[in-house]
């Protein structure tokens, strides 16, 4: 398959913190890959870095062979490649759930007022919201938040989707309809980089599995073979965790 | 019957009879200077306490660096000093003081325009700044990562939250102005305080003028102040929302009402 990104001894510190030591992974088209690994472990320094809301320290991160860390392509028109889904959701709190899922495409992509609102309502429905269009997000649930928020993303049409802990801010009832949208996503071919400590998820619909400790990736591989048979100790004293629940 | 004759009743019905187009005047150039004044102070608000929220960037040369450290200074010192002193005198300052040491003669209606609006200013700066570092965070992370420039991102997404974050406060300015151009009639503002000033030389009635004028002065704020309340509840839009039935969402008609309380439809 393309691939699509590829990072290479990426290497970010915040002072004297080194955050992500020597960070290497490829990301082709399709792909679903779950990271996991404890509190503190770098991963959302990772995926910031990824799409630039940090600036990594070292390294190079190669979109279809282009560094964006040296500026071979525009920053914001990456970022549009890019989507992000994020643990607050960050709806615009002064707009409505369908203006959430417009402004971006007319005033970034410069759609006009009528496409972008058709594909907007194609991406509400998708994700069960079509009905709130007229919501502003204080009025919403987290679980209905984060749906349109994934909307939001997809309405750009990204190439790429990053997830942040999507369902770690959701009240336990709400998990889960943010996964069966996640899930639905992953079936249509969606290329996704899922942060997340829901392990079921990340057995049954990644293709891959990053476990990352200390700023590394401590080991990589199928789910099967991460969650059946991990190499690393630290890996198999990651998930006992789980699987003593 | 003379003036001395009367009651307190009467006495300020005859002011309200011989002077009620100087009070309506007066009232009126208050309100024009007030409201005018506001509104250019939230412009030059903004302006600052946008600049003063601006951080350099990493990358950024020490040229560009040096010259936001110049422009934020000055910046800082036209809040401080305007913030500091008195406006009645930064009226007579620059009133006066154009006219003797530059030749400038500035008209009365530019001048007090012009100390008001940069007054008011000066508060403003301060409050956008605070109304800007208080929207959330996420708000500009959830922008850039849909690939919003900075501009579009503060524009679209951080100013109009911090707008209605501070809008409190600029219905406070409004009506501290109301009341606070009184010290233009050091430069000769024919406005409210002005008029009462006039009335009460001539009629020596200072009580019943003050009162008058005071019962005006307060229905001017007071409509102000319910006028802004009715703004600020229209920009929060209102706390139901129309659940889009599969008729709309096919562009034809048909809502139904959610009501976000309740949690259901009705
Ligand atoms: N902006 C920042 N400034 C300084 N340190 C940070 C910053 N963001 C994250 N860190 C540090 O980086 C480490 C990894 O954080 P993070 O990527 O959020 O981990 P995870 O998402 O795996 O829980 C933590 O030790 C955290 O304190
Ligand atoms: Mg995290």
């Amino acid at each position: 398959m393309e691939t699509i990104l590829k990072v290479e001894h990426l290497v970010k510190t915040f002072g004297t913190n080194e955050v992500l030591k020597d960070i290497d992974f490829n990301v082709s088209k399709g792909d679903v890959i779950s990271i996991i690994g404890s509190s503190g472990s770098g991963k959302s320094t990772l995926l910031r870095c990824i799409n630039m809301l940090e600036e990594a320290t070292g390294g190079r991160i190669l979109y279809h062979g282009k560094d964006i860390l040296r500026g071979e392509i525009d920053e914001d028109t990456y970022r549009t490649k890019v989507g992000m889904v994020f643990q607050s959701f960050n709806l615009f709190n002064n707009y409505t759930v369908l203006e959430n899922c417009i402004i971006g495409q007319t005033h970034v992509l410069k759609r006009g007022k009528e496409e972008a609102k058709a594909k907007a309502l194609k991406y509400l429905s998708k994700v069960g919201m079509e009905l709130y269009i007229n919501a502003k997000p204080r009025q919403l649930s987290g679980g209905q938040k984060q749906r349109v928020a994934i909307a939001r993303a997809l309405a750009m049409d990204p190439e790429i989707l990053l997830f942040d802990e999507p369902t770690s801010a959701l009240d336990p009832e709400m998990v889960g309809e943010v996964l069966d949208v996640m899930m639905n996503l992953a079936k249509s071919g969606m290329t996704m980089l899922v942060v997340t400590h829901e392990m079921a998820f990340a057995r049954s619909v990644s293709n891959r599995v990053v476990y990352m400790a200390d700023g590394r990736i401590e080991e990589e591989g199928s789910p099967e073979e991460i969650f059946s048979s991990p190499k690393s100790q630290r890996t198999k004293d990651f998930l006992s965790r789980f699987n003593d629940k | 019957m003379s003036i001395s004759e009367m009651n307190f009743l009467q006495r300020m019905l005859y002011i309200l009879q011989e002077y009620s187009g100087s009070l309506l005047k007066g009232a009126a150039t208050t309100m024009a200077i007030a409201i005018i004044c506001t509104l250019l102070g939230c412009v030059i608000g903004f302006a600052v306490g946008l600049v003063q929220t601006i951080e350099p960037h990493r990358k950024d040369g020490l040229f560009k660096r040096g010259f936001l450290k110049v422009v934020k200074f000055i910046l800082n010192a036209y809040v401080e000093i305007f913030r500091g002193t008195p406006m009645m005198l930064q009226a007579a300052f620059i009133y006066y003081g154009m006219s003797s040491v530059f030749g400038i003669n500035l008209g009365m209606w530019s001048a007090a325009i012009i100390i008001v609006s940069v007054n008011t200013g000066a508060y403003m700066a301060e409050t956008v700044r605070g109304g800007i570092l208080s929207v959330d965070p996420g708000q500009r992370e959830g922008a850039r990562a849909i690939g919003m420039s900075q501009f579009q991102t503060m524009i679209l997404v951080i100013l109009p939250q911090a707008l209605r974050n501070i809008m409190p406060q600029i219905g406070n300015n409004l009506i501290i102005n109301i009341k606070d151009t009184c010290v233009l009639s050091i430069i000769g503002t024919v406005e409210l305080f002005f008029t009462f000033k006039s009335i009460s030389g001539a009629l020596y009635t200072y009580f019943e003028a003050a009162t008058v004028t005071m019962i005006i002065y307060f229905v001017l704020t007071f409509a102000c102040s319910r006028i802004l309340r009715y703004i600020e509840s229209r920009m929060d839009g209102p706390s139901n929302f129309d659940l889009a039935t599969t008729d709309t969402l096919a562009f034809t008609s048909g809502l139904t009402r959610y009501d976000s309380k309740k949690g259901g439809t009705c």
